[in-house]
């Protein structure tokens, strides 16, 4: 067998583990199975590269090879192993953003490094979608990341004339693609490559913190696009499947997740042009009406004496890092005999999911985690709904305000339990920055601090009402 | 400018592109929404097998320009496959067998934190 035969055969078993991992990643038995098997087929891929001649031929670039590789792995490997449960969405974005900038760097170097005049139109065609495809992802993925990060506002962020503006950038890049295709001139490539930059930035700039999860998604499968680009211009069947899996899966997996809150896709990317949010002001929520505040003491008596609690946790929960004190709360209400469940909502957290995760990781048992859709019935007979950081996801703006930004979002609905408890710092409003009627709603009481605080003194007013 | 004329391998590669479209879509049918977040992280982490094509592009480099840009695309390519993959794997390490699926001991998640 020829040394290129036995490339492609190895890179045949790669594209396999590849469709096995996104298989058994869809379902929650084989899971990690899938993901292991993707990992060893990247793994194998790789190794074989090695034995490639335009991999070792120079000895120099072998270095340079070797040495990124190795800067890679030493970044990478730490940050993925330490990143906080709750900053994983983040993560998520940074490594494809970083995916997307290689694919957008290879198409350009394979660019630089064809012959100049003989290129085929094809060809320019390729390494142009891989460039702009790659260096959208690349910049949008960073504005995801600061916005999940809090580096800037999670409100989607609307300036004057902003369409007639994205219009002429979108038509200035199409007319230098046009321009590119004709000429095959590299430095217009590199223009295209800055402005692709600007597209990625202004194409999320509108998109609010609590939709920027499917934005990830989305650009995800926009980086899998760029892949199969470099992969048609490298001539590699490889990049080309593994790229086109994750671009097609991915674009299925955005509408499932867009389909989960309850938005489409559009809706998602769009809303914010034209429509005037009516979100109230940031910090003090709206600060003449009133609210009722509680001590600890006397939720925890309300408590201790239901007969029915539901906890709604959020992204607060989260941050406070109070999952293990809320699994002890709900250990001493059972002991008391009160029955105790998790509403979760499927986008509670910032990513679908998330919450599942986070609480899984506390140790909470499984029969004791209702969906939102398995909770909601549950809720009129239910006494008291501890919201424990979360708020858009209870906010019945979504079912009853048709110009609210979150109408028609799927809710859990904490309004019906008989009393509803909320544990907040302050009347701030939540991440899609709007203000929750629920909160001045007479059967709520407030207690406000941090969640594991506020979670910690009321596991001691339950044990010792 | 040449003609446009597709190279002999072209037609195959599109072939092959267009046939992977169509098993990507197939191959995840129904998510839970409880592996949204790892299903995402998880492709995240196949795309990573850019790194394949930034080690050729490198090992093919000339001049100064072209070695910068496949040195940088290098280091990228590894962190988006390294990275994505540890990180998939640390969420997923967080699922325990639910009651009523058989119980796999021992599986306690050791990342915690």
């Amino acid at each position: 067998m020829s040394r290129a035969t036995a490339t492609d055969l190895v890179y045949l078993i790669a594209i396999i583990g590849f469709i096995l991992a996104l298989k058994g990643l869809s379902s929650p038995k084989r899971a990690r199975l899938g993901n292991l098997a993707g990992a060893a087929s990247a793994v194998l891929a790789v190794a074989w590269t090695f034995s490639r001649p335009e991999v070792y031929g120079t000895t120099r670039n072998l270095v340079l090879i070797i040495v990124a590789m190795i800067i890679g792995t030493i970044v990478g490997v730490p940050a993925a192993r330490t990143v906080k449960m709750t900053a994983m969405p983040q993560m998520v974005a940074i490594f494809n953003g970083v995916g997307g900038g290689a694919a957008a760097l290879v198409s350009l170097t394979e660019f630089i490094a064809l012959p100049g005049k003989a290129i085929a139109v094809y060809k320019i065609c390729e390494v142009l979608f891989g460039v702009l495809v790659g260096a959208v992802s690349f910049s949008g993925s960073a504005i995801a990341f600061a916005k999940l990060q809090e580096l800037m506002t999670g409100r989607p962020i609307t300036y004057p004339a902003q369409q007639p503006i994205n219009a002429v950038l979108g038509l200035t890049i199409l007319a230098l693609l046009v321009a590119t295709v004709v000429t095959a001139n590299t430095a217009l490539l590199v223009i295209v490559l800055l402005l692709s930059l600007i597209l990625g930035v202004v194409f999320v700039l509108p998109i609010g913190g609590a939709d920027v999860p499917v934005l990830i998604s989305l650009l995800n499968s926009f980086t899998g696009l760029a892949v199969a680009a470099s992969g048609f211009t490298l001539d590699s069947p490889l990049l080309i499947v593994a790229g086109t899996l994750v671009g097609a899966s991915g674009m299925l997996l955005t509408r499932m997740m867009s389909q989960a809150m309850g938005r489409s896709l559009p809706n998602i990317l769009f809303s914010a042009f034209g429509s005037v949010i009516t979100a109230t002001g940031g910090e003090a929520g709206d600060e003449s009406r009133p609210v009722r505040a509680g001590t600890a003491d006397d939720i925890g008596v309300l408590l201790a004496y239901a007969r029915k609690v539901a906890i709604v946790p959020g992204y607060g929960l989260a941050v406070a890092q109070a999952q293990h004190t809320a699994r002890e709360l709900a250990e001493a209400l059972a002991a008391r005999g009160v029955e105790v469940y998790y509403a979760i909502h499927p986008v509670a957290g910032r990513m679908p999911g998330h919450m599942n995760v986070l609480l899984a990781e506390a140790n909470v048992p499984y029969d004791q985690l209702k969906e939102m859709d398995e909770a909601n019935p549950e809720m009129p007979t239910t006494d008291v709904a501890l919201v424990v950081g979360a708020n858009d996801t209870v906010n019945p703006a979504a079912n009853n305000t048709p110009g609210s930004p979150i109408y028609g979002m799927p809710i859990v609905h904490a309004d019906q339990a008989q009393n509803i408890v909320f544990l907040k710092r302050s009347m701030r409003p939540g991440f899609a920055g709007i203000d929750n009627e629920l909160l001045y709603d007479p059967k709520t009481i407030m207690l406000f601090g941090d969640a594991k605080d506020s979670l910690t003194k009321l596991v001691a007013a339950v044990k010792a009402a | 400018m040449t003609a446009v004329t597709f190279g002999p391998g072209l037609m195959w590669l599109i072939t092959i592109f267009v046939l992977a479209a169509f098993v990507g879509y197939e191959v995840i049918s129904k998510v839970p929404s409880i592996l949204h977040t790892p299903l995402m992280s998880g492709s995240n982490a196949i795309h990573g097998i850019i790194l394949v094509g930034t080690m050729l592009v490198l090992g093919a480099a000339h001049g100064p320009a072209q070695l910068t840009l496949g040195f940088l695309a290098v280091v990228l390519a590894t962190l988006n496959m390294v990275g994505g993959f540890v990180v998939t794997d640390r969420m997923l390490e967080m699922f325990k067998a639910k009651p009523g699926t058989p119980k796999r001991d021992g599986e306690e998640s050791g990342a915690a934190q």
